[in-house]
């Protein structure tokens, strides 16, 4: 009786650690086992099917030696660059703009968010059918009389990447918005008052002295954008395909062709162990600063 | 004078205050119309004829209200090649999306619970290693995946993208708990562990109750991730079990035929109705879900 009762106790001190222990071991498992189970086939001589047989930096140098590979660099820098940069330009100015006692702010601000709330493969469609070359943008162009115009960059290898930056940009820009007003409404009125004691004008008191004070909130977006563009995948299918040829692979779609069509599993894991590297070198010193700061 | 410039741009009187902040309004409607335009778009076409299409323009709008392009994309569309319309898709996104909502948004509250309200020794490097999860790129896990599932017979199934959604999903359901039970005073906990209530006992009686808030912002973010989701869908199921985004994307890729745009709207609308109607009602908790996903810490 007594010894069972004391099993009991201390079974209810251990209770938090024993509910914590499943989701410890998934993720152990599933996140970091996987991990290194890719990052292994990458250095195996791994065809069509999983082979253990260890083979160096082969399959890394079979990578780098493809064309679609550089195509797919190429396209991330471009993208991520423009994305990032157009996204937080709109986000600020938005911001800055609907910080100014506007009336109907919630309405605005539930407008330039919704396309957040829509699936990339929802976003891909409809952009795709306002891009269409013939019928999209072009056509209606035409109907104001420029009868001259055209606009064929969905189906033009050389422009066909900006069309995914324009839908992105369209989708995602709200959200910057959103985390800039946020941003904005944690400065305190007194700092706005002491700008306006000393004279000011609006244009100062923003790009002087506020803007400034929120570059922990331009760090946050630029890191959720730049995650979104490493990550972005869906988009590309739904828009282009990865198309025309291979002329907007990105590296999620690179990944995924090599894995699940063309069977090379390992440069495909070699191209995800790429990712990985990219996401760890943005996300980890991020994550570190901001657990520190909420230990603190 | 100057205490009136405090909070704003524009906020003299006179007419370059009217000419200020009609530069302000002007700006605020172009961007919404710069928002709605697509969907505008996207609603009047799935309305049109075909005929109206390649007569009219983009902007042009619908000269009736003709649902039949909406009763195709429902009930007839080719996916592929099977013609039975989106439906069946979507009954594998709800029946996808409702069990991996629940199962990862209790056990992320079970978690966040055991790590905030009873600290023991690594719980914060527990946290640290599950969180990690959260950002990885996907494309990492999907090889081994994919061969788990094979493993497990759950290879091309709904249960098997249950599984998927609900293990990748932990580690934002736990964040989000996390943070939320931080805020919540350790009083509370401790009153009821002085009344003799246990583990579990506080969990449901004391702090699930209280936690509503935090549920509504974590079913909403999952369920819009999981529903939206494409690339599991379209790596881990075939055919007969795609989720509504792979169907969607069938659909409009279907190279068959004439290519039949108002369907391609109409789908596309039945597969965004659902986390765009969770938007309008519960927007509020959307938004707080997204700076959540901010790592907020």
């Amino acid at each position: 009786m007594q010894s069972a009762n004391r099993f009991g106790a201390r079974l209810e001190r251990r209770l938090p650690q024993l509910v914590v222990s499943p989701l410890f071991a998934v993720s152990l498992f599933f996140v970091y086992g996987f991990i290194l189970w890719t990052a292994y086939i990458s250095f195996t001589k791994s065809g069509v099917m999983p082979n253990y047989t260890f083979d160096g930096l082969a399959q890394y140098q079979r990578l780098w030696a493809t064309p679609r590979w550089y195509v797919a660099i190429r396209n991330l820098f471009i993208f991520t660059a423009l994305f990032i940069a157009i996204s937080l330009a709109i986000g600020i100015l938005l911001a800055v703009l609907l910080d100014q006692r506007v009336r109907i702010e919630g309405v605005i601000r539930t407008i330039y968010l919704y396309p957040m709330a829509l699936s990339f493969i929802v976003t891909g469609t409809v952009w795709k059918w306002i891009l269409n070359p013939g019928l999209g943008v072009e056509r209606l162009v035409h109907q104001m009389g420029f009868e001259s115009f055209s606009f064929d960059w969905l189906v033009n290898p050389d422009y066909a990447i900006y069309t995914v930056v324009m839908a992105a940009v369209w989708q995602s820009s709200g959200y910057a918005m959103a985390l800039f007003l946020a941003g904005l409404r944690s400065v305190d009125d007194e700092v706005l008052k002491a700008a306006a004691i000393d004279g000011a004008g609006p244009w100062r008191t923003y790009t002087g002295i506020v803007l400034p004070m929120l570059r922990p909130v331009f760090l946050s977006t630029v890191i959720i954008l730049a995650h979104l563009a490493i990550k972005s995948f869906d988009l590309v299918i739904a828009l282009t395909g990865g198309g025309p040829g291979y002329a907007t692979d990105m590296p999620a779609t690179f990944m995924y062709a090599f894995a699940f069509q063309r069977s090379e599993l390992g440069v495909a894991a070699a191209s995800a162990t790429m990712m990985l590297m990219t996401v760890i070198a943005i996300i980890v010193p991020y994550l570190y600063s901001e657990l520190r700061k909420t230990a603190e | 004078m100057r205490q009136r410039r405090i909070s704003g741009i524009v906020h003299r009187r006179g007419p370059r205050h009217v000419l200020m902040r009609g530069l302000l309004f002007a700006i605020l409607l172009l961007f919404c119309a710069y928002y709605l335009v697509p969907l505008v778009v996207m609603i009047s076409t799935s309305l049109k004829s075909l005929a109206e299409i390649r007569e009219g323009s983009l902007l042009s709008l619908p000269q009736g209200l003709d649902f039949s392009a909406w009763a195709t994309a429902w009930g007839s569309a080719c996916v592929g090649v099977r013609c039975d319309g989106l439906e069946p898709y979507v009954w594998n996104s709800v029946l996808m999306t409702v069990p991996a909502v629940a199962i990862s948004t209790f056990l992320g509250a079970l978690n966040g619970y055991a790590l905030t309200k009873w600290r023991f020794r690594g719980a914060d490097w527990i946290f640290a290693l599950v969180l990690f999860g959260a950002f990885i790129p996907f494309q990492v896990v999907l090889l081994p995946m994919a061969r788990t599932l094979g493993f497990l017979g759950l290879a091309g199934t709904v249960p098997g993208l249950i599984l998927v959604h609900t293990v990748y999903g932990l580690a934002f359901t736990t964040l989000f708990f996390r943070n939320f039970f931080i805020g919540v005073s350790n009083g509370i906990v401790q009153a009821a562990m002085v009344d003799g209530a246990g583990f579990f006992g506080i969990f449901f009686r004391v702090v699930l109750p209280m936690s509503i808030p935090a549920i509504v912002v974590t079913v909403i973010w999952q369920f819009t991730q999981i529903w939206n989701d494409f690339l599991f869908g379209v790596a881990f199921t075939i055919g007969d079990s795609n989720p509504v985004t792979v169907a969607l994307n069938n659909v409009v890729n279907t190279s068959t035929g004439v290519k039949q745009y108002n369907v391609d709207m109409a789908a596309a609308i039945i597969a965004g109705l659902p986390t765009l109607a969770v938007y309008v009602i519960a927007g509020a908790y959307f938004v707080r879900g997204l700076s959540a996903g901010a790592i907020k810490g």
